[in-house]
């Protein structure tokens, strides 16, 4: 089971209250988690990866462990720590005024 | 007694104004997603329950909401698990360009601002067109400048490629607000002609239902490309025109209001005596097809009314003759901006004529224009009004 943070506004348009929980399906990657993510929740389809390029949006982030995932290969392996429950896997939104 | 309810969009989420036909006292619903900039709501003139939405951010991209009970809850059409091969929906949002062979031209870029090409690059959904028959067809026009139809309530959406596959398409440029396709209008009489603008390549028409279609730009003149009479190129900001002569198009563009009888093959100035003779809206009133509005605006750096008066225009006479409306209006001290899609009529026996700002108010006229009040004066920057009369 790996746990998922989403910011507010797509934990509203899905309908979400707090973290989510996921069952993936073999290794635990960020493409892995995010088509399971997806799946559970078809809304969030294009909210944070391009529906065409499967890139992640350019104000978004993917933090896990104190660490910056977002440039890593979205099939490297997530931390243990994630793939494990232990740890949540933080989608973040950039920072902004306005 | 009649109703009337008013989709105001605004940089943080969508408002719903509701009143009788007096247009004296109103509610106000919202907003509604909060946090989002809302493009332009509209409803469906074959059921007015039926709404749609578009919900955008520079965080999350597209979304594409739909309400069956005039704006109470709304949906994500697709958004919702299906079981068995449906599964995984979740394409309401999924604006993707068709480069096939079959129904389009391998088209890849337009021109960008440095002059070069540049891919085409989908980014927000501008306009949405309820069909005037099917309230689960709808018409999308979308930045960078593409038509696209749903034929299942927003839950997909497929590119009526004809558009970009004219010929002049690898030549379009964006305006500074980007290339968008801002303006779709349906032809009441014929269910096959439909015309669009688009900033800054200009206005076309489709006389097959949207298989193909022909640049409407003859009589435009614009200084601010190289060949200012140029097939395309011409930053069209708004069209309007009245159900009743759907042969009548009326033209705010970029500096000049222009006015074409004969369904835009041409195009004449009726900028006649405004202050100024930019702007962004322009609409026509619900009964008399002569009648027509416009916000004049300071350009090209300033977008703020000038002398920093909130002045609607009316012409009755079809153009070049315009009288100032001021009763109700700032007239010190505004320096607001009156977006395209931010100007809509009621149909109503005395027509009723809203209009909302990027300062946050929206304008309402009962009596057609003579008199004006503010429904709302504190709401983010309106990008969108539109009204449905209800029975």
């Amino acid at each position: 089971m790996i746990r998922v943070e989403l910011p507010q506004h797509l934990r509203t348009l899905a309908k979400i209250s707090g973290e989510v929980k996921l069952d993936v399906v073999g290794p635990a990657t960020l493409r892995s988690v995010l088509d399971a993510l997806e799946a559970q929740y078809p809304v969030l389809q294009g909210t944070i990866r391009d529906h065409v390029t499967q890139q992640r949006r350019p104000f978004l982030r993917f933090f896990a462990c104190e660490e910056d995932l977002s440039h890593e290969s979205p099939d490297a392996l997530l931390p243990e720590a994630v793939a494990s429950g232990k740890e949540p896997l933080l989608v973040i939104g950039a920072i902004a005024g306005g | 007694m009649s109703k009337v309810r008013v989709l105001v969009g605004t940089r943080k989420g969508a408002f719903i104004l509701t009143s009788d036909g007096k247009r004296q006292d109103w509610e106000v619903s919202g907003p509604h997603f909060a946090g989002w900039e809302l493009y332009h709501l509209k409803g469906s003139p074959a059921d007015p329950n039926r709404i749609y939405a578009s919900q955008c951010s520079g965080w999350f991209g597209q979304v594409i909401q739909r309400s069956n009970d005039g704006g109470n809850t709304w949906e994500a059409p697709g958004g919702d698990i299906k079981p068995g091969p449906e599964a995984m929906q979740g394409a309401s949002n999924k604006f993707v360009y068709d480069v096939s062979p079959e129904t389009g031209k391998p088209l890849t870029t337009h021109q960008f601002y440095d002059g070069k090409p540049h891919p085409w690059e989908f980014k927000r959904v501008w306009h949405l067109e309820p069909s005037l028959t099917d309230p689960d067809t709808v018409y999308a026009g979308i930045e960078d400048a593409a038509l696209f139809r749903s034929t299942d309530g927003g839950t997909s959406w497929h590119e009526l490629a004809g558009l970009r596959g004219h010929g002049t398409g690898p030549h379009w440029q964006p305006g500074a607000g980007g290339m968008c396709l801002h303006t779709v209008i349906l032809d009441p009489s014929d269910p096959q002609r439909i015309y669009i603008a688009i900033s800054a390549a200009g206005a076309f028409r489709t006389d097959d239902g949207g298989a193909t279609w022909k640049p409407i730009n003859k009589g435009l003149y614009s200084q601010y490309i190289p060949e200012p009479t140029a097939e395309v190129g011409h930053c069209v900001h708004h069209v309007a025109m009245n159900p009743s002569r759907p042969g009548v198009l009326f033209m705010q563009k970029h500096w000049d209001v222009m006015r074409s009888d004969d369904a835009g093959d041409s195009w004449h100035e009726i900028s006649g005596n405004l202050p100024t003779d930019f702007g962004f809206v322009i609409d026509v009133h619900s009964h008399e097809p002569e009648t027509i509005y416009v916000v004049p605006i300071k350009s090209d750096g300033e977008h703020y009314p000038p002398d920093g008066k909130l002045r609607v225009y009316r012409s009755r006479s079809g153009g070049n003759e315009w009288e100032a409306l001021t009763n109700g209006l700032p007239q010190n001290n505004c320096y607001v901006n009156v977006l395209r899609d931010a100007m809509a009529v009621d149909s109503l026996d005395s027509c009723g004529v809203y209009f909302g700002t990027t300062g946050g108010q929206v304008y309402a006229s009962s009596d057609a224009g003579d008199n004006w009040a503010p429904i709302v004066r504190d709401l983010p920057a309106v990008l969108s009004v539109e009204v449905q009369t209800l029975p």
